[in-house]
């Protein structure tokens, strides 16, 4: 094997595929690049940029339809088998049987991958023990949690020890403290035993723990390089933006990411906006937006280069249309609103002790709070913290067990259909008719929330200009990015007080994350309440407040800036480990209860 | 290489028959509905005439014409219910309160001195099966009084005439359940078959694992063998179901080889399995899967394999379609094994047949694995 001087090696590859609506598109388009060996790489990309394809690829299952590809110096084409014999491969949902046990999934692949018994014994124990999962080897695969199904998923993949992993988005809908087990135990096995892995990943600081980057997007490789490199590409047009006393962050980031000509990107983060300038136009351009806000340069990350290399594609033609800004973009930038400015304002939602109980198990336990009116609230948690049932009782899709829940002034729990006329629900996976058009979807919900007549006729005139859809499309043929955009536009066609987003931004790319973003920020202008849960830590920052779920404990209430400074130890920026640590204390706390008690 | 073959091959069968045994839904098909069918045409399922009541109208009361039709009352498939006038015998039939209408008519006695007596029978036509039935026992029982009046009078038979000496072979009593039992099995074969293994492939790719499978030295055919055996035991328990419900619970003669009956059935139980892996690798979506394979294999199965209708009088394109069925090569050899005996040369070619379409089907649902995911 010493002659295999690349894991990998790509020329010119070209993958088409057939869009639903019957035209073909490159989902892999003139992809050429090496691999080293004994290295950890990435292929990084919003979603549709084909990285599962070029992952499917390298494992043999799809074959290229032009160019070449070698894996481990073997032609693929030519010989899948022989690179499925040397490789390894976890495929997006781990590949687990949910009816078998752990160790009867351990077993399995084992055999399949004719591990000899003795070095399995090892293995396995070594495995188990890395994953933290010896307790569990003989439940049910299809009974563990997210974060353990994809340990389990890695383990299966490891079973021996093999010339190349392969891991395809393996954080994918996994929260941040299952993200940050895997990692480790990725790290620790490339440290013990020289692993050349290939992953990839919508994560950025996943990526900036990797040897070499490949950034892909609409199947197009934009760049490749170190972390190092790839962050020069932004170097000297990285700021931080401050804003003056009683501005919100948002808002100010607002205002910056309206201007699209001239800033690339900007999100608020830690209480002030990170922003980067266009690179033809001078930092002076940048300060007539800030409105008296202070400005810094900051270094690049990588974060910046990749929004930085996705705005250049999209640009240049070849990527995507600009995801039209929506609500409110035509408007004026809100004004500069102030942060206490909502002591006063009228109580939208109140909720006070709510229990829920599945049987024994209590999902949501003893939580009160408050959410005012045009205030955009966000409910985080790791997988099964309670969130769900804390968000369905909300809305008034579940019964409280026990406490007091208002909606807009009515009591949920005896007048359930006076408080839903109020308020509108956008699901996580979009309720949208597939074979309906854009209209007929429109005019369906409308009805169902008792529009009738001119009124709806009206209505939906407004929504599809408001929302910038094309009537006639037909919903099942939208991009995703497209169809969450007509599934908020179907959950505000009644005008309602309070708009509920489950997890509205999993699964589109950034780009269409900021205009979804911006849409909401200018909803609560208007005074409409938000309520969103989300697994973006980052996107707790467009919050006016947040509060963070356990185990169906609520561990933390406040602002952003209140958590993260609740977290403490210094984690005064980064919302992701001010999440992990809270949550941790949060764990520890009950631990030590229910060693007390 | 070989070892290698075996070690993959178990550990999937393996695989399969804990996946199996855990879905208890599924199993509860494999096992429960074949006992249903089972009882459902064994029971519910009968073109027996008994008892069946027949007015009977009298409108030459002599003692003649009374014992002409004495024979009804005799009949164990008959039951006479005498009637004055015929208007209300036709009121009857009408209502369905009667099958048919036995009429003596005023001048029988008369007539029948010179031999050309006559008595009318009335059928209600709609239900055809039943109607040719009664006027089967009917006649004979009518036919029966005359000849042993006959003899009793000493009256020779005229010169001449003609007596049809009647006798059925193989169902001698003409019994339905001996005729649908044997059947049954290749219905219940059919149905456990295609609609279990239906869902199996299909379900890989649904729960993505199919894609975790490929990435391995697996080679398809192990995963076809192995999806293979363990429904094989399920459909082979199913088997001997019916071969005890045959034998001890509606009391079908086992005339043929006992050993050419379960050789076929196995021929027709993995043909039939695998018909379902090929649906189950060609859709890839359960409910698909499952759909297309009861109306591939069991309606056919039901319809066409000459299981209740006789396949000569039906068009000869259906005849063809027929010829093409796995069913009905099995058809026809399981109920002339079970009734008539075993003839090695008609079960020579069947099986050969049956062999034939499961070598194809291994190697077409072979192909639907190719590891790839174009």
């Amino acid at each position: 094997m010493s002659e295999i001087v690349a894991t990998v090696v790509s020329e010119g590859l070209r993958k088409t595929f057939t869009a639903p609506d019957g035209t073909s598109f490159n989902a892999i388009d003139e992809v050429s690049f090496k691999v080293r060996p004994g290295t950890l790489s990435a292929f990084v990309g919003p979603d549709g940029a084909g990285k599962t394809t070029m992952m499917r690829m390298m494992a043999g299952l799809l074959a290229p339809d032009e160019g070449a590809l070698s894996v481990l110096g073997v032609d693929v084409r030519r010989d899948p088998q022989e690179v499925q014999n040397r490789i390894s491969y976890m495929p997006q949902r781990f590949g687990l049987y949910e009816d078998l046990s752990v160790q009867e999934n351990l077993d399995l692949y084992a055999d399949l991958h004719g591990v000899p018994l003795d070095e399995r014994k090892e293995r396995f124990a070594r495995m188990l023990e890395m994953t933290d999962m010896a307790r569990f080897t003989q439940r049910p695969a299809g009974k563990l949690s997210g974060g353990m199904k994809q340990k389990l998923g890695l383990a299966c993949t490891l079973v021996r020890v093999p010339e190349l992993l392969l891991l395809d988005e393996p954080s994918v809908g996994v929260d941040p403290l299952s993200r940050r087990d895997l990692w480790q135990i990725l790290e620790q096995l490339i440290g013990d035993e020289g692993l050349s892995v290939i992953v990839s990943t919508a994560y950025m600081d996943e990526a900036e723990r990797c040897d070499e980057i490949f950034v892909l997007n609409k199947g197009r490789l934009l760049a490749e390089g170190t972390p190092e490199q790839l962050r020069g590409k932004a170097d000297g047009l990285t700021y931080i933006a401050t804003p003056a006393d009683g501005m919100l962050a948002r808002n100010l980031q607002a205002r910056l990411i309206d201007a699209r000509d001239c800033i690339v990107d900007a999100v608020p983060r830690g209480g002030a906006v990170r922003l980067i300038r266009a690179q033809d136009h001078e930092p002076a351009s940048v300060s007539e937006l800030l409105g008296g806000a202070r400005i810094e340069p900051r270094p690049a990350e990588l974060e910046d280069a990749f929004m930085f290399l996705l705005r250049q594609h999209e640009t240049s033609g070849e990527g995507h249309k600009p995801p039209p800004l929506t609500a409110g973009a035509s408007n004026a930038a809100p004004a500069v609103g102030s942060e206490d400015s909502g002591s006063e304002r009228e109580v939208m939602i109140r909720v006070r002790d709510l229990v829920r109980r599945f049987g024994d198990f209590t999902a949501v336990a003893n939580t009160s709070f408050d959410v005012v009116k045009g205030e955009i609230f966000g409910l985080l948690g790791p997988n099964g913290a309670g969130k769900t049932t804390t968000f369905r009782m909300l809305c008034g899709l579940l019964p409280a067990t026990s406490g007091q829940l208002d909606v807009a002034g009515v009591n949920l729990r005896t007048a359930r259909a006076a408080a839903r006329a109020r308020i509108g629900y956008v699901a996580q996976k979009f309720s949208l008719y597939s074979n309906l058009s854009v209209r007929e979807n429109l005019e369906f919900f409308g009805g169902a929330y008792g529009l009738r007549g001119k009124m709806l006729r009206r209505r939906v005139r407004e929504t599809l200009e408001r929302f910038n859809l094309d009537a006639s499309a037909t919903c099942g043929l939208l991009p995703l990015g497209y169809k969450q955009r007509l599934a908020m536009a179907t959950g505000l066609i009644h005008e309602p007080d309070i708009l509920f987003l489950d997890e509205p931004t999993s699964g589109i790319d950034p780009l269409a994350r900021r205009a979804f973003w911006r849409t909401i920020t200018a909803l609560s202008d208007e005074g409409v309440t938000i309520i969103v849960t989300t697994h973006f830590m980052e996107e707790a920052e467009y919050c006016d407040r947040i509060a963070i779920q356990d185990a169906g404990h609520l561990l933390a209430l406040g602002t952003p800036r209140e958590v993260r400074e609740q977290a403490g130890n210094g984690e005064t920026d980064d919302m992701d480990r001010a999440f992990i640590a809270i949550v941790e204390q949060g764990r520890a706390r009950a631990s030590d209860e229910q060693a007390a008690a | 290489m070989r070892s290698e073959f075996l070690v993959r091959l178990t550990a999937l069968t393996r695989k399969e028959t804990r996946q199996m045994l855990r879905d208890r839904s599924n199993l509860m098909v494999g096992l429960l509905l074949p006992v249903a069918l089972i009882l459902l045409f064994g029971y519910g399922l009968s073109f027996d005439v008994r008892d069946a009541p027949v007015a009977v109208v009298l409108d030459d009361n002599s003692a003649i014409a009374r014992e002409a039709v004495a024979g009804i009352e005799g009949s164990r498939y008959l039951s006479p219910v005498y009637v004055d006038t015929m208007a209300r015998a036709e009121a009857m039939l009408q209502s369905g309160k009667v099958d048919a209408i036995v009429r003596v008519p005023i001048d029988f006695s008369r007539r029948q001195v010179t031999g050309s007596a006559t008595i009318q029978l009335i059928l209600n036509g709609i239900d055809s099966t039943t109607a040719t039935s009664l006027d089967a026992y009917v006649s004979a029982s009518v036919s029966n009084a005359m000849l042993r009046r006959m003899d009793r009078e000493g009256a020779a038979p005229h010169r001449g005439s003609i007596t049809l000496m009647q006798r059925t072979w193989f169902n001698e009593a003409g019994i339905s359940t001996w005729y649908l039992v044997p059947g049954l099995i290749v219905l219940v074969m059919t149905l456990v078959g295609a609609f279990l293994t239906s869902l199996l492939i299909a379900r890989e790719w649904e729960r993505g694992t199919q894609e975790a499978l490929f990435v391995t030295p697996v080679r398809p055919l192990e995963i076809v063998l192995a999806k293979l055996l363990p429904y094989m035991v399920v459909g082979l328990i199913d088997l001997a179901t019916c071969l005890l419900a045959a034998r001890f619970l509606f009391h079908v003669p086992i005339r043929g080889s006992l050993f050419a009956i379960v050789l076929a059935s196995s021929l027709y139980l993995a043909v039939s399995l695998l018909l379902g892996l090929f649906i189950s690798g060609r859709t890839r979506n359960q409910f698909a899967a499952s759909q297309v394979a009861l109306l591939t294999s069991f309606l056919p199965a039901l319809m066409l394999s000459g299981f209740i209708f006789d396949l000569r009088n039906v068009p000869v394109a259906v005849q063809v379609i027929a010829q093409l069925l796995p069913a009905t090569h099995f058809m026809g050899m399981v109920k002339s094994l079970f009734l008539a005996g075993t003839d090695w040369m008609m079960v020579a070619r069947n099986c050969t047949i049956l062999a034939a379409y499961a070598f194809v089907l291994i190697f077409a649902t072979r192909r639907t694995l190719r590891k790839t995911l174009d």
